[in-house]
């Protein structure tokens, strides 16, 4: 029983520091914006880092907390980002509040996504391991491509939708307005995404993820994820978990897709291809599996090193390929982290040693 | 008759798709790792036949010689590397790893060949033959596709059915334990392994790019995926599986591509799949995975 409270009386000493890291980092870099000293490069780069931080997140749900590959993650981005930009498109001239659209906008991209991940997840159920990871690498493809060759219009007598550009073009009048020009995909979204919303999306996302994971649901997934059958035995219901902790993780991947689809002029599906969701799994990967903090963090350290290895000109992608690699031998081999435990243990005798001699003045 | 050119099409995507997916399958047999890189191995295998052919002007045997060598190097390298102090980490771990070593193999690519798609000559050279009057039109590209590939797949299957080696790669996918426990160097077979996949990718990047000559340094990436995808269903870890799943794979994609709409054939293929995997979740001739409790 004590033990237990003082467990418990840990984790949220541990969620308080993840609120704090984020409340610093959120202050941080709303300070060095107000006061434009903020070079252009990074003030461009504050809307995706908390997009894929999101996504990040959310894929860590799913990954970490579920126990379940997906390669797919970007596909919910992708059904977000579309059926956001679409709603906004339409609705651009008849409300004309930005933030109440946009905020409607929110919830259309997930509450789209989360369908979508409620839907996918069914089939899914069945399938363990590899095979799952397999099919949802497919959906997230056939998401990409269906909406690849949507062509949607809107004119006097409403939605025109095709899947040719020749059928579209027989439709729909010559005044009206496109919405999604097919592998174009949409061009002209009111770009609503600022900064502080994008920020308040992520502390929502990361608020829900940690409440998630140390409530009964939460132990529960976990359960499933530890051992499926000893859960089963207890009588824990897997398919209502796994479907319930899909669903929310596509329905944050859906709010990121609705920050990227109003960050940018335009946007395509091709954007959301499985090189996306790797993208994502990697920041997952070495934030730290089930770490939700790491999560974020690798996502921001990650998505800007990139920018910041500009410098190095065109050699900066063969430098981050190379870091990933090092840093996933690093932590993973056994030697070299039995070394790096016996090295950080010299170093703090040696500074016992230090402060015994000189008095503790380092 | 444009049904049974399509479906022979097809068989020609397919058996390329197939020769890449054994790579996947059997490595991920034996070291039970998803090697994302595979697919780039395909794209330097082309890349050094292009070299050897236009700039050193060799034979185009010598050249599909000099890349299958280079790319086997290659295969062995990366594995002694990256995934060789892997060996006991988590297999996530490892996946990420290989989709590091995939970036690698596309930037350096980008670096030393530059963004853009070059038109890769066949190898084959550029003939048709035409049968029933000329109603089907077969181009000397997927004659020799085929023909490669069921040669590769026959002396495949009888390599690791009959040598010593090959057992040896059966007995490590089995159970790594006992066989090194019987004497089989673990090591040693996974490098082989690796090498096999990495000669037959190469073999594999000679076809795709004779019969589809683009060639850019992401040139890899999709049939990788479409191979993994391949791969996995017809079973992933069985080698049988991934020769019919590659097969398939290529015939519905070509028919879909033919019929329904070229756009919209990956979906299509990823659709089947999805289907398939509902029906048999472990793939067409995948083993029934029992639970211990």
């Amino acid at each position: 029983m004590f033990k237990q409270k003082k467990s418990i009386a840990k984790a949220t000493k541990n969620n308080f520091i993840t609120y704090g890291i984020l409340a610093v980092m959120f202050a941080g870099s709303l300070i060095w914006l107000e006061s434009g000293a903020m070079p252009r490069q990074f003030t461009k780069l504050l809307v995706p880092l908390c997009t894929y931080s999101i996504a990040a997140v959310s894929l860590n749900l799913v990954v970490g907390v579920l126990g379940d590959l997906s390669l797919g993650h970007a596909g919910f981005m992708c059904i977000g980002a579309y059926s956001s930009a679409v709603f906004t498109n339409i609705f651009a001239d008849v409300i004309t509040n930005d933030l109440l659209r946009f905020f409607i906008a929110l919830l259309v991209g997930g509450i789209f996504a989360a369908v979508f991940g409620f839907l996918i997840c069914i089939p899914v159920l069945r399938l363990k391991g590899d095979y799952l990871a397999i099919v949802t690498l497919a959906f997230g493809e056939i998401i990409k491509n269906i909406f690849n060759i949507v062509y949607l219009g809107i004119d006097k007598s409403g939605l025109k939708i095709a899947i040719n550009s020749s059928k579209y073009t027989e439709i729909m009048s010559a005044d009206g307005k496109t919405i999604i020009n097919g592998a174009m995909g949409i061009t002209g979204t009111s770009r609503d995404s600022t900064f502080i919303i994008a920020f308040v999306i992520l502390f929502i996302t990361v608020a829900v993820s940690l409440n998630l994971i140390n409530s009964r649901t939460g132990r529960a997934v976990m359960a499933v994820r530890d051992d499926r059958i000893a859960a089963q035995t207890i009588g824990i219901n897997i398919p209502k978990y796994k479907l319930l902790v899909f669903t929310i993780a596509s329905f944050f991947a859906g709010l990121a897709g609705v920050l990227y689809a109003h960050n940018l002029n335009s946007f395509s599906a091709g954007a959301f291809d499985y090189n996306a969701s790797i993208l994502i799994l990697v920041y997952v990967v070495l934030g730290g599996i089930g770490n939700i903090r790491g999560s974020f963090i690798a996502a921001i350290i990650l998505y800007a090193l990139p920018e910041i290895l500009r410098s190095v000109g065109e050699y900066r992608m063969l430098f981050y390929a190379i870091l990933l690699i090092v840093m996933m031998i690093v932590n993973n081999n056994d030697t070299i982290i039995d070394m790096r435990k016996k090295l950080v243990a010299k170093l703090k005798k040696n500074k016992h040693k230090t402060t015994a001699n000189e008095g503790g003045d380092i | 008759m444009e049904f049974l050119s399509a479906i022979i099409a097809g068989i020609s995507l397919g058996s390329i798709y197939a020769l890449i997916a054994l790579g996947y399958t059997m490595v991920y047999g034996i070291a039970k790792m998803l090697n994302f890189a595979h697919g780039d191995v395909i794209m330097v295998g082309a890349f050094m036949m292009f070299i050897a052919l236009t700039k050193m002007g060799l034979h185009p045997i010598l050249c599909i010689i000099f890349g299958t060598v280079i790319c086997t190097i290659l295969g062995v390298v990366i594995e002694k590397l990256a995934y060789k102090p892997l060996r006991k980490a988590t297999s996530l771990a490892v996946l990420i790893t290989a989709i590091g070593v995939s970036y690698f193999l596309q930037n350096s690519a980008q670096l030393i060949f530059g963004a853009g798609s070059k038109t890769f000559t066949s190898l084959f050279g550029s003939g048709n033959i035409s049968l029933f009057d000329g109603q089907i039109i077969i181009s000397h590209n997927t004659i020799v596709t085929i023909c490669v590939s069921v040669i590769i797949m026959i002396g495949l299957t009888l390599f690791i059915n009959k040598t010593k080696t090959g057992r040896a790669m059966l007995a490590v996918s089995e159970d790594k334990g006992a066989a090194q426990l019987m004497g089989i160097n673990v090591n040693k077979t996974i490098s082989i392994t690796f090498a096999i996949g990495s000669a037959l990718a190469a073999i594999a990047g000679a076809l795709l790019c004779s019969s589809y000559p683009i060639l850019s340094p992401t040139t890899g990436a999709m049939p990788g995926i479409k191979a993994f995808t391949a791969a996995v269903l017809g079973g992933i870890g069985s080698i049988p599986g991934a020769m019919i799943g590659g097969i398939l794979l290529g015939v519905i994609e070509n028919i879909s591509k033919v019929y329904i709409s070229t756009q919209l054939s990956d979906a299509i293929v990823f659709g089947i799949l999805i289907i398939i995997l509902l029906v048999k979740p472990t793939g067409i001739l995948g083993k029934k995975m029992n639970e211990k409790v």
